[in-house]
């Protein structure tokens, strides 16, 4: 590991926490209200962190592994992602297809672990959580196709690495489509508006939050973190398509990924104060439409 | 014309009890069902314990383009035949009537307990119980891929307790069955046995956010029993106070609306003006809340020149600021998205079970006691009524609108010009073997306290009627053939109170 690889990667695992935070404040002040303060998530996690866990009864080791696995998951899909612009931590030809898989592996645990609890809002959540995936991956790998066509490079490291750069001049339609679809999976992903509603309280509309209902504690945290991390890994996506760093000094790549990851998070706020969440039964038509920009920018580039 | 007309029963006008015929069981089902069939509708149904084994059952009816009231009444023992199956109507106050006095209506289609308690107000002699408090018989669809999710009676926000069965398949509800009765205190009995004093307080707590509504209609009740006549002055200011309530909890919902579909400007907005008119209230009162304020013979608080002028420069602040968070929410094609075609009451179904207030004034019945059956200010000062048709959430968000803004103009006019008179006069000592209906057009519709009194002046019977007992059952109706995630959402554009329910 290059040590500007090394130090992006502590950079996005530090800065994850601050990303809904950074959401939730511009919605708020969008919203004339003053907010939660940026840093909330740090403060939640030190918390939950210190206390205790309680487990329900009706619950086995399927429960207790889920939040180990979902950040660990989430952790490994992060070493594919050439965060510093040139090259991941670690990379071969089609880790794409790992980085989705370590993604939906992160996911299954998260549903098993829901569905362990026997709750019926937590079923509920899995069954919407899974259908949600089932619309969104498609999406994902359509973005990777398109990418790969523009760059000629079957691995992460080479599709956001350096090749990029040199396909925008003749590819900028289609790395646009690209960029814009994979910001709608990110919020499909993450659980934003208007898939879904990270504030609600209201249990029977809730996507990802009934799942992680049963969890308390240091579990909590690490459940917390995660989406926070998956916020991150998302938001270096799009950061990473729009922005290609390869040329910039190591230091320099890094920032502008940090910016980058707080102007994406400053985004998912925008769209939070401006529209409504959709209706569950519409959610697939969005992602559907996520699919169809990804694909239209393979199109572009089958021309 | 109709049998009714000799009674000259009116809204807050007391009659002897004497007046109201006692009929046969039979007889007494038939001019009930007659009356209903046509164009009259039950305002509440309730049994008096008679002495010895028997229960007196009163009917109260309107017929609202007359401006009417009925009453009529019958004598049973420990049962009679249900007037449900003929009167739909009827289905709420028979369960109530099995649980409060247990009398059995029988061939009742639904009989179960309604707030799953001892019977109150059984007649003397009686010892038997109709309805098993403790057993709730669920209905429940078979299926292999059926299946049933609970809600509450702990929720996750702060709101009252309640029992959500859902019958599902998929997202998809099939049936929806609602269980209540958790804040059941004994409403009647107080109202019945407390001093008067006292009662009012607890009229005031009969639902915590219709305070003004409950205890207008408790006052009017009193006021009519004593012969006590209010000055305009006191009648103006109820008036303000009940409108400010009505505009605090309608923009408080329209807020809780935008926040349930995660449309946060219009929520946030909405929720600092509700705000705005509860400060209104403290203005008023000193409570938020508006308790304290009104009281058998007027109000407690006169309103000075200087405060109402303070009060009318921020109600017209706030009708400059509210139009366009109004206009944003109902524009926005994602909200608008949401709210059409969710959670619809159709008009025959409201009509049929005599639903009342916002949710039966957007499918398009245009029932407001303020304008039916006008009382105090109401009879001088006219609120347009204000209807949608479509019946679905979108529906009573628009009907919750319009009202915003016709009660905001009708606060402003009020108090530019506050007619003279003691704000409070006495209320002498209620007149014996009478009785009254006092209706009130709530926030949430029509609250109606029939009083009935004894030979010494005392109260003998004191029946509540909060629309929401009306009107849960439009939300049992109106979710099956919708999405499972937007029963909060229908559920919050009704917005009914448990307290006013389980009484």
């Amino acid at each position: 590991m290059t040590p500007g690889a090394f130090a992006s990667l502590a950079a996005l695992l530090l800065v994850a926490p601050a990303l809904p935070g950074i959401a939730t404040k511009t919605k708020s002040v969008l919203t004339g209200r003053r907010g939660a303060p940026v840093l909330q998530l740090y403060y939640d996690l030190w918390k939950l962190v210190r206390k205790g866990v309680v487990y329900s009864t009706t619950t086995t080791w399927v429960f207790r592994v889920g939040p180990v696995v979902v950040l660990g998951s989430l952790l490994v899909a992060a070493l594919f992602l050439p965060l510093d612009g040139r090259a991941a931590p670690a990379h071969f030809a089609g880790d794409l297809v790992a980085f989705a898989a370590a993604l939906a592996l992160g996911r299954f645990a998260l549903v098993l672990a829901g569905l362990d609890t026997g709750s019926s809002f937590e079923g509920m959540g899995a069954s919407r959580e899974v259908t949600v995936a089932t619309f969104a991956e498609p999406a994902l790998f359509l973005c990777f196709i398109a990418l790969v066509l523009a760059t000629g490079d079957l691995s992460l490291s080479g599709m956001l690495g350096a090749p990029l750069a040199a396909a925008w001049p003749h590819a900028g339609a289609s790395l646009t489509l690209v960029g814009i679809s994979l910001f709608v999976l990110l919020l499909a992903e993450c659980s934003r508006v208007p898939i879904d509603d990270p504030a609600t309280h209201l249990e029977l509309t809730m996507i990802h939050e009934v799942i992680v209902l049963d969890h308390s504690g240091p579990d909590l945290a690490l459940i917390l973190y995660g989406s926070a991390l998956k916020l991150a890994l998302f938001g270096a996506l799009v950061v990473e398509v729009f922005v290609p760093r390869a040329a910039l000094a190591a230091p320099v790549a890094v920032v502008v990924l940090v910016a980058g990851l707080g102007a994406v998070a400053a985004g998912v706020g925008v769209v939070e104060s401006i529209m409504a969440r959709l209706r569950l039964d519409r959610v697939p038509q969005l992602l559907v439409g996520a699919s169809a920009l990804a694909l239209v920018g393979i199109i572009l580039l089958l021309r | 014309m109709s049998a009714f007309d000799e009674l000259d029963l009116r809204n807050r006008h007391a009659i002897p009890l004497a007046a109201v015929p006692v009929e046969p069981v039979e007889r007494f089902r038939e001019t009930v069902v007659g009356a209903v069939r046509g164009g009259w509708r039950l305002v509440t149904m309730f049994g008096m314990p008679e002495g010895g084994d028997d229960t007196r059952l009163i009917a109260i009816l309107a017929h609202d383009a007359r401006g009417a009231l009925g009453a009529t009444s019958a004598v049973v023992r420990d049962r009679y035949p249900a007037l449900t199956p003929d009167c739909p109507q009827a289905h709420v106050f028979e369960r109530e009537l099995a649980e409060q006095c247990a009398v059995c209506p029988d061939g009742h289609p639904w009989l179960k307990p309604l707030r799953r308690h001892l019977p109150d107000h059984r007649a003397p002699c009686r010892t038997d119980v109709v309805l098993d408090p403790d057993a709730y018989p669920f209905f429940r669809i078979d299926g292999e891929e059926v299946h049933e999710v609970a809600v509450g009676p702990v929720h996750a926000g702060i709101i009252e307790p309640g029992h959500f069965r859902l019958q599902a398949h998929g997202e998809n509800v099939l049936f929806l069955e609602i269980m209540l009765g958790f804040q059941h205190r004994g409403i009647e009995r107080l109202l019945e046995t407390a001093d008067p004093v006292r009662a009012v307080l607890v009229a005031e707590s009969i639902a915590g956010d219709t305070v003004i509504g409950h205890v207008g209609a408790y006052c009017g009740a009193i006021e009519a029993l004593a012969r006590s006549r209010k000055t305009p002055r006191a009648q103006t200011i109820r008036g303000l106070a009940l409108e400010l309530e009505r505009l605090a909890n309608h923009i408080g919902d329209l807020g809780a609306i935008a926040g349930d579909v995660a449309y946060q400007p219009a929520a946030a907005f909405f929720g600092r003006m509700r705000g705005e008119c509860l400060n209104a209230l403290m203005t008023l009162s000193g409570n938020r809340y508006g308790r304290g304020l009104i009281r058998p013979g007027g109000v407690a608080f006169d309103v000075p020149a200087a405060m109402a002028a303070e009060l009318r420069a921020k109600l017209e602040r706030l009708r400059d600021e509210l139009s366009p968070v109004a206009t944003l929410m109902f524009e926005s094609g994602s909200v608008q998205g949401r709210l059409e075609g969710v959670g619809v009451v159709p008009r025959a179904q409201c009509l049929a079970l005599g639903f009342v207030g916002p949710v039966a004034r957007s499918c398009d019945v245009a029932r407001d006691v303020r304008h039916d059956h006008p009382y105090g200010i109401f009879r001088f000062a006219h609120i347009p009524v204000a209807t949608a048709w479509a019946g679905d959430v979108h529906a009573r968000a628009l009907v919750r609108w319009l009202e915003v803004r016709r009660s905001l103009e009708f606060v402003i006019e009020q108090l530019a010009e506050l007619p003279r008179g003691e704000p409070r006069v006495p209320c002498g000592a209620l007149r014996p073997e009478e009785l009254v209906v006092a209706m009130q057009e709530g926030w949430r519709g029509e609250i109606a306290h029939v009083v009935i009194t004894d030979d010494r002046g005392g109260i003998r019977r004191h029946k509540v009627t909060d629309p929401s007992l009306h009107n849960w059952t439009a939300v049992a109706l109106a979710l099956p053939g919708n999405q499972i995630s937007d029963f909060p959402l229908c559920n919050k554009s009704f917005n009914l109170s448990y307290a006013g329910h389980d009484l």
